[in-house]
């Protein structure tokens, strides 16, 4: 089939798409985003979210055809130009990163955080990400990420 | 003079320099293996035997070659080099011939258009098989009960360690028996790679691996060409934990991509994930301390049976570390243990962050809680009167000669304010069970335990353990720069920032670059045993000497002045009455200095009774752990964890911690949660839906203590970080279940049935 997205405010399309493929998929094999991460690819590590009409979503468990005429936004897509978005630069700055496969997923999902809460309490950022699993860091230095973020939010 | 030789350059050693691919990884642009593109590539997958332990009659491929967009198919008969292969024995078919020893073994291969092409035609292959019943009891198959898996029966190793004297008596006797479950890495990044093949006939392999040269050489000899032939590169790790020291799909895709001329790519789901790479070995330990009426340790007797599986992988190395670190972190004048690893038709086990010492810490640690109990004694006060010390002989008979804190550790966490009751703010997400709302309070006990551990750092036993870097000085728009190459890989835990830090400190020059990890260098040794920014960081900070030594060899020439008056600080060459800038020194001229280091030599144990000066230095590390469990539910919540641990020298305290975090959580994982089951030897949970890891909402606060207590014979003083954490972690917190339920739990992960009693 042919799936019609945009994708980062861009307009995309590919061809021949199996039917059985999953948003995740069709963002790194097709459109050449590999950013979104294939850790589980069953909607438990949370290491492929991705914003799907603004709505954080495991890209995994999303059907490439449902994308259809959406807008996704994925990781690659938050930074602006060479200026890494205050997620991604606190993340950076705290140590949250490791061998780094869960911090694309992470980022998206503290940004959806910081959207909805300018600042998030240590219970409210743990329930928050605890979909999003990261084997490395024991996650202390993500919740200083977070925390330093939604300071910069300021 | 005596000048300096180092400099004070930000980003140097010592301070939390960030990570030089870090904006990389977060902006989603660093390339891991699995998201490697090649034009014209194809995908390769594998099939794995459904049983545990059965012969093969015979595969048929006629109807999975008839798929459309199949390119080949392939099972032994196309390996064309040694179809064995392993870590320290090559007792392991690349695909299987005329037996599956596991469930999981791979038996054939497929390349197709599409990967899911690929796995329609693996459903074609038909395969014969004779199931045979499994043995999966490791000390039933040491002790020659069932038949025998391997030619030379069934035990991988046994080590014996024999320490003073064998009939001594004690007035206080403890013992047990402990059970270990099966862990599993669960790093993120799943097994993956990209082989293409290359117009000299050879291939080149970008992979995600912890030692691209042991990957290098296996590679070879299974396909049958010459080393120079099989060219790899790191491509990026998404985590290790000793889980990818074995090959998965290295020699696969390398076959299929000389057998169809194209690009293979190979990357593994979650599930075959858990089915492509070895775990942390299960473990039966029996356990037998005595000690004197004022609490001090007269013997340890101890029996250990570690489940190496159908494969021997790095079976050996575990037993002996589970062996000679199995009487733990104390002084003990009488030691006899003896420490089986086994072949069974259970998946195969071998390295992970711990290796052999988490096994036994557990048991002993659980056995210091019982001495304590039966001589009345605080348990913490029990550890600091045995505490190994700086001069402490192990019980291989090797004296400790560099700090060695158990104690000082010990009173650390113990005098660290407790946290106060949950009650006291009430929070759903702080109570056992959390937000699924099974308690606000009722049937809560808090419970608080210790423990102590002790990890081998770098390679034992003799190991020739070496490390290579390349150092490249030159001018680049005026500027010093340098880069460095080395083969080690970088998996995530920031060995790339160290070797900056070191070049910054020891030439003073800002620009440093780090070349991709590759075989086009001498080998880096393995990511594993701690032993990463000891001897690779030792490598380039030889080779930052070498380099050094050059230019003021070169300045020394050109100035006029002896070499000996002359220091490189700060990007200058400073004598007396001369200051040069290394960009108007050097010009178009390239420095180049490459480096082979090693650590001080090992020697192997005696085979009879374990002595010999095996080990290199130790990692030490304690913790406390408070818990809230639900003795009704037998749900349990970790309050906190507080950790101290001594790293010689915090070579970039911001990573120390992460380590330090890391690893406790993967030692909470163990304690309450993290279990691959196994029944009739098949995996029942190969998913992270049913095999469970630490969540944000599972790990509670790390308060952390870093003493850097220098050990002499390390550069910098370092100590290996990474494993002393997940070590204590996992006593700790079961320690402090039992202090809250009084219950004896002699096996860990502790689930919930084993609280309640039900």
């Amino acid at each position: 089939m042919r799936l019609k997205v945009t994708i980062n405010g861009e307009p995309r399309t590919a061809d021949d798409v199996w039917e059985g493929e999953s948003l995740l998929y069709a963002l790194r094999e097709r459109f050449g985003l590999p950013g979104s991460k294939n850790a589980c690819e069953q909607g438990e590590c949370g290491s492929c979210t991705v914003y799907l009409d603004d709505t954080p979503v495991c890209a995994c468990l999303v059907a490439a055809g449902q994308a259809e005429g959406r807008a996704v936004r994925t990781v690659e897509g938050l930074a602006e130009g060479d200026e890494l978005d205050p997620v991604q630069e606190a993340f950076v700055e705290a140590g949250a990163v490791q061998c780094g496969f869960c911090t694309p997923g992470l980022i998206v999902a503290a940004h959806d955080l910081l959207r909805r809460v300018e600042r998030p309490t240590d219970p409210e950022i743990r329930e928050a990400l605890a979909g999003n699993l990261c084997r490395c860091t024991g996650y202390e230095q993500i919740l200083d990420a977070v925390r330093l973020a939604a300071g910069k939010n300021r | 003079m005596t000048a300096p030789t180092t400099t004070t350059l930000a980003g140097g050693v010592g301070s939390s320099a960030r990570r030089p691919d870090g904006a990389l990884k977060a902006r989603g642009e660093f390339a891991y293996s699995s998201d490697l593109w090649h034009a014209d590539m194809i995908w390769g997958t594998t099939l794995r035997s459904p049983h545990p332990y059965a012969r093969i009659r015979g595969i048929d491929i006629t109807e999975a070659l008839r798929v459309p967009g199949v390119y080949a198919v392939l099972t032994h008969r196309d390996v064309p080099g040694a179809n064995r292969y392993g870590l320290e024995r090559p007792d392991q078919p690349v695909l299987a011939v005329d037996v599956v020893r596991y469930e999981g073994e791979p038996v054939a291969l497929v390349a197709a258009d599409h990967p899911e092409t690929a796995r329609r035609a693996l459903g074609r292959i038909t395969v014969d098989y004779e199931v045979l019943d499994p043995v999966t009891d490791a000390e039933a198959a040491v002790h020659g009960r069932v038949p025998a898996l391997h030619p030379d029966g069934n035990v991988v190793r046994h080590v014996r360690v024999r320490h003073g004297g064998p009939d001594v008596s004690a007035a206080v006797v403890v013992s047990g028996e402990y059970e270990v479950g099966m862990q599993d890495q669960a790093f993120l990044g799943p097994e993956s790679g990209l082989a293409v093949p290359a117009e000299d006939g050879g291939v080149d392999l970008f992979v995600a691996t912890q030692w691209l040269h042991v990957d290098q050489s296996q590679v070879a000899s299974a396909l049958g060409l010459p080393l120079d032939k099989v060219r790899l590169s790191l491509a990026g790790v998404g985590g290790a934990f000793g889980g990818r020291e074995d090959l998965s799909m290295q020699v696969h895709a390398c076959l299929l991509a000389r057998y169809t001329g194209k690009p293979v790519k190979m990357v593994y789901n979650r599930q075959e994930s858990f089915f492509g790479h070895v775990h942390r070995h299960p473990a039966k330990l029996y356990y037998e301390h005595g000690a004197d009426a004022d609490g001090r340790l007269v013997y340890v007797r101890a029996r250990t049976y570690l489940d190496g599986g159908a494969y021997a992988s790095s079976t050996p190395a575990v037993v002996a570390n589970a062996a000679t670190l199995g009487a733990g972190p104390y002084d003990v004048p009488n030691v006899a243990i003896d420490c089986w690893g086994a072949y069974t038709n259970n998946p195969p086990c071998g390295a992970m962050r711990g290796f052999g010492a988490v096994q036994a810490a557990f048991a002993y640690e659980a056995q210091m809680d019982k001495l304590a109990a039966a001589l009345g004694l605080d348990p913490v006060e029990l550890r600091m009167r045995n505490a190994m010390a700086e001069g402490s002989v192990l019980p291989t008979g090797q004296m400790v000669d560099s700090p060695a804190p158990v104690a000082e550790l010990l009173d650390r966490v113990r005098r660290k304010p407790l946290p106060k009751s949950t009650m006291d703010s009430f929070d759903l997400r702080a109570m056992p069970g959390g937000v699924a709302n099974t308690t606000h309070g009722e049937g809560v006990v808090r419970g608080v335990g210790y423990a102590v551990g002790l990890k081998n750092i770098c390679f034992s036993e003799g190991f020739d353990d070496f490390s290579t870097a390349r150092l490249r000085l030159s001018i680049v728009g005026g500027e010093p720069s340098v880069s460095v190459r080395t083969a080690a890989a970088e998996v995530g835990q920031g060995l790339v920032t160290v070797e900056q830090q070191i070049v910054r400190t020891e030439l003073g020059v800002r620009r440093v670059t780090i070349a991709p990890a590759d075989t086009g260098v001498g080998s880096g040794g393995s990511t594993s045993a701690s032993r990463q920014t000891y001897v690779t960081g030792g490598a380039v900070k030889a080779g930052c000497a070498a380099v050094r030594a050059r230019v003021l060899r070169l300045a020394a020439d050109k100035l006029g002045v002896p070499q000996r008056e002359l220091a490189l600080l700060d990007g200058q060459v400073r004598g007396p009455d001369v200051t040069v800038d290394l960009a108007d020194l050097l010009g178009d001229e390239v420095i180049e200095e490459t480096v082979r280091w090693r650590h001080r030599a090992t020697e192997p144990i005696d085979p009879l009774t374990g002595q010999g000066n095996a080990h290199v230095q130790y990692g030490f590390a304690a913790h406390r752990a408070v818990v809230d469990v639900d003795v009704e539910l037998g749900l349990v919540r970790v309050v906190e964890l507080a950790c101290a641990q001594d790293v010689g020298r915090a070579m970039n305290p911001q990573a120390v911690l992460g380590q330090i975090h890391g690893g406790s959580a993967q030692g909470l994982g163990l304690a309450v949660m993290e279990e691959i089951q196994i029944a009739d030897g098949r995996i029942r949970n190969p998913s992270f839906t049913d095999y469970l890891i630490p969540t944000m909402l599972d790990m509670p606060p790390m308060d952390v203590d870093v003493l850097e207590l220098a050990d002499p014979h390390a550069p910098y003083g370092l100590r290996g970080v990474g494993e002393p954490p997940t070590i204590s972690s996992t006593p700790a917190i079961v320690a402090a279940i039992r202090a809250a339920t009084g219950r004896e739990l002699s096996r860990t992960p502790v689930r919930p049935e084993h609280i309640t009693g039900t």
